[in-house]
C-alpha cells in the first residue's frame, strides 16, 4: 500500500469509526448517568433494541427521521420506567430485572417485527451525510470528520451537555451524591428515588436514541438483534471511561475503531485472516479492556444497591 | 420391651409426620410465587396476541396443552427440557454464590465443539467408552470456558456479567468459523461438521424416538446439585460466599476458590448440555446449535428460586412453552419469539411476587 492509499484508508477508517461509535456513545453516556446514581442497568441491550424498533416503525409510518428518533428515545424511556419501577420502587435485584428486560426487548421487537414488517421487506430513508462547504472538500480530513449525518455530529453536543449537567449543575451534584451516599441526600431532604428515576430515564432515553441511530442513521432496516451486544459493550465502556461522560465519548470512539477495522479489513481481499476473527474483535477487546482497566476505585460506592429509607 | 418400642414409635411417627407436613406446606407456600408468576406471564402473552390480531386463548389451548398430543410429543418436550434442566440447575449453583453467569449460551457452544471434536476424530471405541467420553469433553470445555470469566473476576475484578456475555459472542463466532472452515464436512454444501461416529452418540431411551438418556442424566445431576448445595460443607461455603463474601473471608473460607468452583460447575453443566445437543440430537455441529437455551436457563433458575431440585420442574415448564410456541407458529402463524416475551415476564413477575410475599409475611 503506498502512502496515498494508506491515508485514504485511514481517513475512511476514522470516519467509519465515529459513525459506528455513535450508538455506543449515546448508550454509554446514558449509562454513566444511571450508574452515577447507583443504578446498574444491564437491560441496556433490550432497551437499545426497543429504541431501534420504535425508531424504525415510526419512520416507516411517517417518513420522518426526526419523529423516528423521538420515538426511539420515548420507547427507551418507557422501557426504563419499567426498569426503574422494579429496581427503585420494588427494590428488586437490578441484575435480575435487567436480564428480564433484555429477554423482553428481544422478544417484543422480534415478535412485532415478524408480525408486521418482515413480509414487506421495505427499508426506510435514512439520515444523509450533510455537506459542509469547504470543510467536507478538504483532502482526507473531509472524509474523516466532515461527511457525517447530523446524528453523528450531535454526539459531541451530547457529551459536552452531559459533562456540564453532571459536574456543573446542582442536579448533577445531587445525582452523583445519590450514587455515593444516598443517606446524606435523604437527610438533606432530597428525594433519592426521584433522582434515581431521573437518572434511569436519562440513561434509557439515550440508549433508545443509540438504538434508533442503528435503524435511522446507519442501516435502513430493522433486523432482529440488530444491536448485537452493543448494550453490553456500553457497560464495559462505562468502566473503562471511569464513569465520566467525556471518557465514555472517547472510549466509544476506540470501540468504533475496532468495528470499523473489522468491516474494512473484511473488505480487503489481500488479508488472509478469517473474517470471524475480525468479527470477534470488539468482543475480545471488551474483555481485554476490563482486564487492563481495573477501575473499581472509581465506581460509585452504592452501585447496584437499592436504597432503603428508614 | 414392648412398651419401649411403643414409646419410640409414638415419638418417631408424629415427628416424621410433622416434618413431612412442614416440608409439604413449605413447598406449597414456595410454589405459590412461581405459579402466580407463570399465570401473569401467560396472561401478558395472551394480551399481546389479542392486541395484535391473534387468538389470545391460544396461549393456553395450544401453547400449554397443544404440545401434549401423544407419547411422541411428550418425548419431544423432555428432549427440550434436557438442556434447560442442566443449564438451569447449574446456574442455581452460580447464582447462589452470587456469580452472575450470563454465559451459559457460550459454554453450551464450546461444549458442543468439544463433543464434536471427540465424536468425529476418534474411531473404534466401544459405545460404553465413547459416549461418556463425549459428554465429559463437553462438560470440561464448558467448565473451562466459564473458568476464563471466573479467573478474570477473581484475578482482575472484571465483571463476570460483561465477560460471560462477550464470551457468548466469541463462542458463537468460533463455532461459525469451525463449521465453515477447519471442521467443515467437505462433502456438504451447507456449513456443518462431519457426522459423529455412531459409538459417540448418546444412547436413546426408545429406539424410534429422539429422546436420549440425557434427560435422566439431567435429573440425576439436578438432584445431586441440590444435595451438594444443601448438605455438603463446600455447598455451604458457596452459599455463604454468595450471601456475604466478607463474612466468608472472616470465617476462613477461600472466596476466590469458591467463586471458581461455582462458575465452573455451572459451565460444566452448560457444556454437557451442548454435548447432548450434538451427540444426542443433531449428530453434527451446526452454526445455530442452540435456540437460546443458555439464556432460557437463566429464567429456569430464577423461576426455581435458585433451587436445583425445582429447576427440574421449571425446566420442564419452559420446555413445554417452547414446544407449544412451535406448534402455535405452525397452526396460527404466531411468531415463535413470543416465548422470549413470556420468559421475560416470568422473571419480572417472580421478582414482583417475591417482594410482595415478603411484605405480606412482614405484616403477618
Amino acid at each position: 500500500m503506498d502512502d496515498m492509499m494508506f491515508l485514504t484508508f485511514l481517513a475512511t477508517l476514522v470516519g467509519a469509526a465515529w459513525r459506528l461509535a455513535t450508538p455506543l456513545i449515546f448508550a454509554s453516556i446514558g449509562e454513566v448517568f444511571s450508574e452515577r446514581a447507583g443504578v446498574l442497568n444491564i437491560g441496556l441491550e433490550g432497551t437499545m433494541l426497543v429504541g431501534a424498533f420504535c425508531g424504525f416503525a415510526t419512520a416507516f409510518a411517517t417518513g420522518s427521521i426526526l419523529l423516528g428518533l423521538l420515538a426511539g428515545v420515548g420507547g427507551g424511556m418507557l422501557f426504563g420506567l419499567v426498569f426503574a419501577f422494579f429496581t427503585i420502587t420494588i427494590k428488586a435485584d437490578q441484575i435480575v430485572v435487567g436480564a428480564a428486560l433484555n429477554l423482553l426487548g428481544m422478544g417484543l421487537t422480534a415478535f412485532l417485527f415478524r408480525t408486521y414488517y418482515v413480509s414487506t421487506g421495505k427499508g426506510i430513508e435514512i439520515a444523509q451525510p450533510i455537506h459542509i462547504p469547504w470543510l467536507s472538500d478538504l483532502p482526507f480530513l473531509g472524509e474523516a470528520f466532515f461527511k457525517q449525518n447530523l446524528i453523528v455530529y450531535s454526539t459531541i453536543l451530547v457529551a459536552i451537555l452531559a459533562t456540564l449537567v453532571l459536574y456543573r449543575t446542582s442536579f448533577g451534584l445531587t445525582l452523583r451524591a445519590v450514587g455515593e451516599h444516598p443517606k446524606a441526600v435523604d437527610v438533606a431532604g432530597r428525594n433519592v428515588a426521584g433522582y434515581r428515576y431521573a437518572a434511569v430515564l436519562v440513561g434509557t432515553g439515550l440508549a433508545g436514541l443509540g438504538g434508533a441511530f442503528l435503524t435511522l442513521g446507519h442501516s435502513n432496516q430493522f433486523v432482529e438483534g440488530i444491536t448485537s451486544g452493543r448494550g453490553f459493550i456500553a457497560l464495559a465502556v462505562v468502566v473503562f471511561a471511569r464513569w465520566s461522560p467525556m471518557g465514555a465519548f472517547f472510549v466509544s470512539l476506540l470501540f468504533g475503531l475496532f468495528y470499523a477495522l473489522q468491516l474494512m479489513l473484511q473488505a480487503q481481499a489481500s488479508i488472509v485472516v478469517p473474517y470471524q476473527l475480525l468479527q470477534a474483535l470488539p468482543y475480545i477487546m471488551t474483555i481485554i479492556t476490563l482486564v487492563v482497566v481495573r477501575g473499581k476505585g472509581a465506581a460509585p460506592s452504592k452501585l447496584g444497591q437499592p436504597y432503603e429509607m428508614r | 420391651m414392648e412398651q419401649v418400642n411403643q414409646g419410640v414409635r409414638e415419638n418417631v411417627y408424629p415427628q416424621a409426620a410433622q416434618a413431612l407436613y412442614r416440608t409439604l406446606s413449605q413447598a406449597a407456600i414456595s410454589a405459590v410465587t412461581p405459579i402466580a408468576a407463570v399465570l401473569v406471564a401467560l396472561a401478558f402473552g395472551a394480551t399481546l396476541l389479542w392486541l395484535n390480531g391473534f387468538d389470545g386463548t391460544d396461549v393456553v389451548t395450544v401453547m400449554i396443552f397443544g404440545s401434549f398430543q401423544d407419547t411422541r410429543s411428550v418425548a419431544e418436550i423432555l428432549l427440550k427440557a434436557t438442556p434447560l434442566i442442566l443449564i438451569g440447575a447449574g446456574l442455581c449453583v452460580a447464582f447462589r454464590c452470587s456469580i452472575w453467569n450470563i454465559g451459559a449460551e457460550g459454554q453450551l457452544y464450546v461444549g458442543a465443539i468439544a463433543a464434536t471434536f471427540v465424536g468425529t476424530s476418534i474411531d473404534g471405541l466401544s459405545v460404553w467408552v465413547h459416549a461418556p467420553l463425549v459428554m465429559l469433553a463437553g462438560a470440561l470445555a464448558g467448565a473451562a470456558w466459564a473458568g476464563i470469566a471466573g479467573y478474570l473476576k477473581v484475578r482482575f475484578q472484571a465483571s463476570e456479567i460483561v465477560t460471560t456475555i462477550m464470551l457468548n459472542y466469541i463462542a458463537i463466532i468460533l463455532t461459525s468459523y469451525l463449521v465453515t472452515g477447519p471442521m467443515k464436512d467437505a462433502s456438504a454444501a451447507y456449513p456443518q461438521s462431519a457426522r459423529l461416529v455412531r459409538e459417540a452418540w448418546t444412547p436413546r431411551i426408545v429406539s424410534d424416538m429422539r429422546l436420549h438418556i440425557g434427560i435422566l442424566v439431567a435429573v440425576v445431576l439436578a438432584v445431586a446439585l441440590y444435595i451438594f448445595l444443601q448438605r455438603s460443607s463446600r455447598g455451604f461455603a458457596l452459599r455463604v460466599v454468595g450471601l456475604n463474601p466478607h463474612a466468608a473471608r472472616y470465617a476462613g473460607m477461600d472466596v476466590r476458590r469458591n467463586v471458581m468452583i461455582a462458575i465452573c460447575i455451572s459451565g460444566a453443566l452448560a457444556g454437557l448440555a451442548g454435548a447432548f445437543e450434538v451427540a444426542g440430537v443433531t449428530h453434527r455441529l451446526y452454526q445455530n446449535i442452540s435456540p437460546g437455551y443458555g439464556f432460557e436457563g437463566i429464567a429456569v433458575a430464577l423461576l426455581a428460586n435458585n433451587n436445583p431440585l425445582a429447576a427440574i420442574i421449571s425446566g420442564g415448564l419452559f420446555a413445554t412453552l417452547r414446544s407449544g410456541s412451535e406448534v402455535l407458529q405452525i397452526t396460527s402463524q404466531v411468531p415463535q419469539v413470543l416465548v422470549l416475551v413470556i420468559q421475560g415476564m416470568v422473571i419480572l413477575s417472580v421478582v414482583a411476587f417475591a417482594k410482595f410475599r415478603d411484605k405480606f409475611r412482614f405484616v403477618a
